[in-house]
């Protein structure tokens, strides 16, 4: 279960304060597949880095599976991530003349995990992310887009974490392949159970999720739950 | 993150601009090789002069005249000129003082030698049986003259290799020929075996005749130019020095030690100066090769930079993903010493190679030591932490949110 409790985040200039995010408070439970939008400049972002553990808010409460994260160090986050997060970049991010296979296995090094253990978790992610077999020992930049960002998925799924955080998926993919992406990500939740959090502007897109969450000027203006 | 994984990624980053790794580890390539090739020519100038004074004998003090001066005057003819040492201080030396092994009364001078149909002109060198031993001389074929020649005056000859090369042809058997030294006749008895002369001039050039005979028929006097002491053992040297010079002070009745008419020399004091000398030298040639293992650490560093500059956003993915600082920070650090540890083996081979061209090309000893060997391998991997420490400390800091946007 995620928490956020009164969150707020400032940034401070020379001497110019800006507030970002305005005492925003929402849950989601597991399991669920939220769409956190709005237009840019809306806090959106900053939003996102706050539940992706990359940052910490100014003040208020940031609880990750019962785990109030919004005051740790920056090794601990950097733990809290390596266990607990997936990332879906929009430009993929993925480590080029690297084979997919090694991509995938990136976040698996990082938490030493057993050599014999990465490839078998690296093969179930890419199956989960719908990538075929005959790609995985592609270099990354061998391969299209939309299945860059399938290895970009089967990346953020292989430590098995407790939320995947996507932020513009589609935003670098042509219509049809995104269709495939955000597929993919409605089957990983209605499937697997994974909880996803999918960032974006896209009105259009956000409707594939079953909760939308829309922020303007740091606050929560809407939080709809979609009936399918 | 474990040492396999740490190796992989370093590979696949240097390999992955092998014309831009290759040209950095260049500049540790040259450095670590004239680091390594210097200090081989130092140090083979060090073994080089060693060997040659220690040829000359081991644990030997000499003692030879001091310089003669007019009786009133202040014209030196310079050392070694008087005429005051004699055979009864040598004998004296032999007899009274402890310690000594042996003694060799020695006179020379230079004479014009001619055989059959050749000449030269060398040092002929007047001496007893016991030199053999005190200087090191091995005899290559016939034999050196014994103390029963000396005492007969027998007219005979031993030559270095180099004077029976100049007088019979190179190899040419000598020994029953007749030579004439100053117009007088000798037989040669003996060839010395080869000292091999560097440093300090031929010492193969040489003929040895008996003393009496040298000072009957060629030098006309009793003085003697050289007394050479072999000491038992080398703890005792100065000990040796100092009762020699007590002896031969009594001896020549001069009270006051610094208007003695003889100087001694020790051999311990010849080497421990000589290696001071080539100690400098070798410390200066590696210090000038180090300026340019400098440059190459900064080349190491240049690129280091530009890598994480480059790899901005990689490194925001790898934060993001759950690297920590510390994993950051190791990965560039790897790579740095990764770059260093093999320009500094290419290097070694590179002065290695250097050390042995320049031995063939110009003659000269060369000696690539273990230390030398060893001591570049620590510079280089030394280099590689220092040069890489502040790009990794650059990379390990970058936050995340703002690596991940860098264009």
């Amino acid at each position: 279960m995620i928490q956020c409790l009164n969150i707020n985040k400032i940034y401070k200039t020379a001497n110019l304060e800006t507030q970002v995010l305005k005492n925003v408070s929402f849950t989601i439970n597991e399991g669920e597949f939220v769409a956190i939008t709005g237009p840019s400049g809306s806090g959106k972002s900053t939003l996102m880095h706050i539940l992706g553990a990359l940052d910490s808010p100014t003040s208020g409460q940031y609880l990750l599976g019962g785990e109030d994260v919004s005051q740790l160090s920056e090794d601990k986050l950097a733990h809290i991530r390596k266990n607990k997060i997936g990332f879906v970049f929009q430009a993929f991010n993925l480590l080029p003349r690297t084979t997919v296979l090694r991509n995938v296995m990136l976040p698996l090094i990082y938490a030493n995990i057993p050599e014999n253990e990465r490839l078998e978790k690296a093969k179930k992610a890419l199956l989960a992310a719908g990538l075929d077999e005959d790609r995985w020992l592609n270099l990354s930049n061998q391969i299209s887009g939309g299945q860059m960002q399938r290895v970009a998925i089967a990346r953020a799924l292989v430590n098995d974490p407790s939320l995947i955080l996507a932020d513009e998926p589609t935003g670098n993919l042509d219509t049809k392949t995104g269709e495939i992406v955000l597929a993919t990500f409605s089957r990983l939740n209605k499937e697997k159970g994974h909880t996803i959090i999918l960032i974006t502007h896209d009105q259009e897109i956000a409707q594939h999720a079953d909760r939308i969450i829309t922020i303007r000027d740091g606050n929560i203006l809407e939080d709809n739950t979609l009936s399918s | 993150m474990n040492i396999k994984d740490l190796l992989h990624e370093t590979y696949t980053a240097i390999t992955a601009n092998k014309v831009r790794s290759g040209l950095t580890m260049l500049g540790i390539v040259i450095g670590i090789g004239s680091v390594i090739g210097m200090i081989s020519i130092g140090q083979g100038a060090q073994q080089s002069i060693q060997t040659s004074i220690e040829s000359i004998g081991s644990n030997l003090i000499l003692v030879m005249p001091g310089q003669s001066r007019g009786v009133s005057g202040p014209v030196s003819s310079g050392r070694g000129s008087a005429q005051s040492l004699t055979l009864e201080d040598s004998e004296v030396i032999q007899s009274d003082v402890n310690g000594v092994r042996a003694v060799a009364p020695e006179v020379d001078s230079r004479y014009q030698i001619t055989a059959k149909d050749k000449n030269t002109n060398t040092q002929v060198i007047g001496t007893t049986n016991n030199y053999t031993s005190v200087r090191n001389l091995e005899i290559d074929s016939g034999y050196f003259f014994t103390n029963e020649q000396n005492r007969n005056f027998s007219k005979v000859a031993v030559l270095g290799t180099t004077t029976r090369d100049d007088l019979f042809g190179e190899g040419a058997e000598a020994v029953g020929k007749q030579i004439k030294i100053n117009g007088i006749l000798f037989t040669v008895i003996g060839i010395t075996a080869s000292k091999g002369g560097t440093g300090f001039g031929d010492q193969d050039d040489r003929v040895f005749i008996p003393l009496s005979t040298a000072q009957r028929f060629l030098i006309g006097n009793s003085y003697l130019s050289t007394i050479n002491i072999q000491v038992q053992d080398s703890n005792s040297m100065t000990q040796v020095q100092t009762e020699v010079t007590n002896i031969l002070l009594k001896r020549h009745k001069i009270k006051d030690p610094a208007l003695a008419d003889f100087s001694t020399m020790n051999q311990a004091d010849i080497v421990s100066t000589a290696s001071s000398v080539t100690g400098t030298f070798t410390i200066l040639l590696g210090a000038i090769a180090s300026i340019s293992l400098l440059v190459g650490g900064i080349g190491i560093m240049n690129m280091m930079l530009t890598s994480v500059t480059e790899r901005t956003r990689e490194i925001g993915l790898r934060k993001a993903i759950g690297a920590t600082k510390s994993d950051i920070s190791k990965q560039f650090l790897v790579e740095s010493i990764m770059l260093t540890f093999l320009g500094g083996l290419f290097g070694i081979i590179l002065g290695w190679g250097i050390s042995i061209l320049v031995g063939k090309l110009f003659s000269v000893t060369t000696v690539v030591s273990l230390s030398s060997v060893l001591l570049a391998f620590g510079v280089s991997a030394g280099i590689g932490i220092v040069f890489g420490y502040y790009p990794a400390r650059r990379a390990a800091k970058l936050n995340p949110i703002e690596a991940l946007r860098y264009e």
